[in-house]
């Protein structure tokens, strides 16, 4: 029953992080019907940049631990979030017409890019977060040991959902880009500027999978240049198992993903644990190929 | 007209001069410029082929082509040949995903996974029965083309980015099973060693040169079949799918049928060059089927012009070919490579050579 909870806990702290990288994938699928293969880099940008700002500003000694990764968090997330402009600007907008193929390979192409970019600056070798960030609680809860980073983990992206979920439901913008999402074309004719909805997606998507990567960083306090391809995979699952396109769809399908591996890992077997994720991915594909939420998306033809 | 060819083609002998005193001066050996040579060489000698440019007709193009290609092991040390080695068995992966991608238009980015069945069946058959290498193509190819039919039947109805994403899943499974040593006969993280190497008539095929020859025919006999496959009717359905699902099937094209016919073959294909990359490496393991693997073909066949053969030739010429011209530049190459396929797509959308539309007579 112990072990039950520690890896229930573990997979929710997970499973938000994936989550959070999951809403950059399922944000830029809705409005341009595009996978942003590079968007597991900008996830790495966001861990490397946090432990460059972490280290070279000592902002946790100036401000205290908390409000310190915060700061540094909203940092990474703004400078993630304009290169995420960026990418799009360059590399995204001038294929808008073009064959939804060249899109792609020209997404894996940046994502070459990022990572070697990364490489060149950083070097290939492992990097550490400092381990003493944030004070080492356990707290005791039902009688068992927690440690509070997961928790705190838990709840910073579960409130950055909800603050996006409202954001995406309540504001004119987030009307705007649910517009965009179901017709470009009719959005356009209602006076939407879908080509300021699309930044907009492009500075909230890579924003979160950068606070994504700061949240990595500090959990496992390891960071690999290599390591935005099996997030960004797994992030995708998650878009996936929730229904792609559809935003608390890639919440649930994270948190559930996280879950469902963690559980995997602690009682079918740690040997397959990455393949978890992707038999997952296939079972869910084949019974039910818009994902538990995704009725929303409806065919075309 | 002519005058003008003329201009470009004095231009391009000045410009390979110029290349060649600066490479000259900084301090590149003869041997590797004569295989920078040979790799630009046989790209521009390729897109003469397909564009007719210099209008000496295709078919000379393409025969010049040849021509170079087939003298090429003459003049290039062990080490280019390697290298065009390679590009011939990424050639095979290309065409074969060709089939996949380029032909029925199917999103599939596991490419490898078929690619690594046909390997190991070889490998495990070759090392624990003794059986040739060159017996086990075919087996290697049917026992790819059996898995694909098996794990392609309940995903075949998916639509574009589904079964991309899907097929992505299949090749990482596939990985992590052969590391897990699944069945204990694929050798864990190690992979497979002593794997034999091809003979032919008792005559042991080892130096770079002599699978040169192998690979390339192999490469030439597909490309043959595969040229006939398109106009057929096979090759026409798979194209009229690919144009407009709903309309083939409307025309009593069974779709789902010929897209997994389009999958078996393309596996099948997929798992016979694995047999090669296995007798030619001696040693296979999981690492050289990985996602990243499904990435290099999957580009090579956009690249080069999804469903045009000499496209998907161009492709592995370059995709394999300039890393190694760039290998002076050591770490940066990738980052240039990214850039460089960011910049194609944007200049080039349809790829570098893509197929002729073809017209069809109406008498």
């Amino acid at each position: 029953m112990e072990q039950f909870f520690q890896q229930l806990t573990n997979g929710l702290a997970v499973g938000g992080i994936y989550a959070l990288i999951a809403l950059g994938y399922t944000m830029v699928y809705g409005v341009l019907k595009l996978i942003n293969f590079a968007h597991g880099d900008l996830f790495t940008i966001g861990a490397y940049l946090g432990l460059t700002l972490l280290t070279s500003m000592s902002l946790t000694d100036r401000i205290g631990p908390f409000m310190g990764v915060i700061i540094l968090a909203v940092m990474v997330m703004i400078l993630v979030g304009i290169i995420g402009i960026v990418l799009e600007r360059a590399a995204y907008r001038p294929l808008r017409e073009s064959p939804r193929l060249s899109a792609v390979v020209s997404a894996l192409g940046a994502s070459i890019f990022f990572q070697n970019a990364i490489m060149l600056v950083y070097g290939a070798k492992f990097y550490y977060y400092p381990q003493n960030i944030l004070p080492k609680i356990t707290l005791n809860i039902l009688g068992m040991p927690i440690p509070l980073m997961r928790i705190i983990l838990l709840m910073t992206s579960v409130i950055m959902m909800i603050a996006l979920y409202l954001f995406i439901q309540k504001t004119k913008i987030g009307t705007a880009i649910r517009a965009a999402a179901i017709d470009q074309a009719a959005a356009r004719l209602m006076g939407i500027n879908v080509n300021g909805v699309i930044m907009i997606v492009f500075l909230i998507g890579p924003a979160l999978g950068g606070a994504a990567g700061v949240m990595v960083g500090l959990y496992y306090g390891q960071v690999n240049f290599t390591m935005g391809w099996l997030y960004g995979l797994k992030a995708f699952t998650a878009a996936i198992l929730g229904g792609i396109g559809n935003i608390p769809g890639a919440m649930v399908g994270g948190l559930l993903l996280g879950v469902i591996e963690a559980l995997g890992a602690a009682y079918v077997s740690f040997a397959w644990k990455d393949a978890i994720a992707f038999c997952v991915l296939i079972f869910i594909l084949i019974v039910r190929p818009t994902g538990l939420l995704g009725e929303r998306v409806a065919e075309k033809v | 007209m002519k005058d003008n060819r003329a201009i470009y083609g004095v231009l391009l002998t000045m410009v390979m001069v110029i290349f060649h005193l600066l490479m000259t001066t900084h301090g590149v050996d003869f041997e590797t410029q004569l295989g920078i040579f040979a790799i630009l060489g046989l790209s521009l000698i390729l897109v003469e082929g397909h564009s007719d440019f210099f209008r000496l007709g295709h078919a000379a193009g393409y025969g010049i082509f040849i021509l170079l290609l087939a003298t090429s092991p003459m003049f290039l040390n062990r080490y280019w040949v390697d290298v065009l080695n390679n590009v011939g068995l990424y050639t095979l992966l290309g065409l074969s995903l060709n089939i996949i991608l380029g032909n029925a238009g199917l999103f599939n980015m596991g490419h490898a996974a078929f690619y690594a069945v046909g390997a190991y069946t070889a490998a495990i058959l070759n090392t624990t029965f003794d059986i040739p290498v060159l017996w086990l193509i075919p087996v290697a190819g049917v026992a790819a083309g059996l898995f694909a039919a098996v794990v392609a039947r309940p995903i075949i109805h998916l639509r574009g980015d589904y079964l991309l994403i899907v097929t992505i899943g299949f090749v990482e499974i596939i990985r992590i099973a052969l590391i897990n040593n699944v069945f204990g006969i694929t050798g864990g993280a190690n992979g497979i060693f002593g794997i034999d190497r091809p003979v032919i008539f008792g005559w042991k095929i080892r130096r770079p040169h002599e699978f040169f020859y192998l690979i390339w025919i192999f490469v030439g006999v597909t490309v043959y079949l595969f040229h006939r496959l398109e106009g057929s009717r096979f090759g026409r359905a798979l194209n009229f799918l690919r144009e407009d699902e709903v309309a083939a099937e409307g025309s009593g094209i069974n779709t789902a049928h010929y897209k997994l016919m389009a999958f078996v073959l393309g596996a099948t294909w997929a798992g016979m060059a694995g047999v090669l990359y296995a007798s030619k490496m001696t040693i296979i393991s999981p690492e050289s089927f990985s996602f990243w693997e499904s990435v290099l073909v999957f580009m090579i066949v956009i690249l080069g012009g999804s469903g045009s053969i000499p496209g998907t030739i161009l492709g592995a010429i370059l995709v394999v070919g300039l890393p190694e011209i760039f290998r002076g530049f050591a770490n940066a190459r990738m980052l240039i490579f990214g850039l460089a396929m960011m910049i194609m797509m944007i200049v080039r959308t349809q790829g570098l050579l893509p197929p002729r539309s073809r017209i069809f007579s109406t008498e």
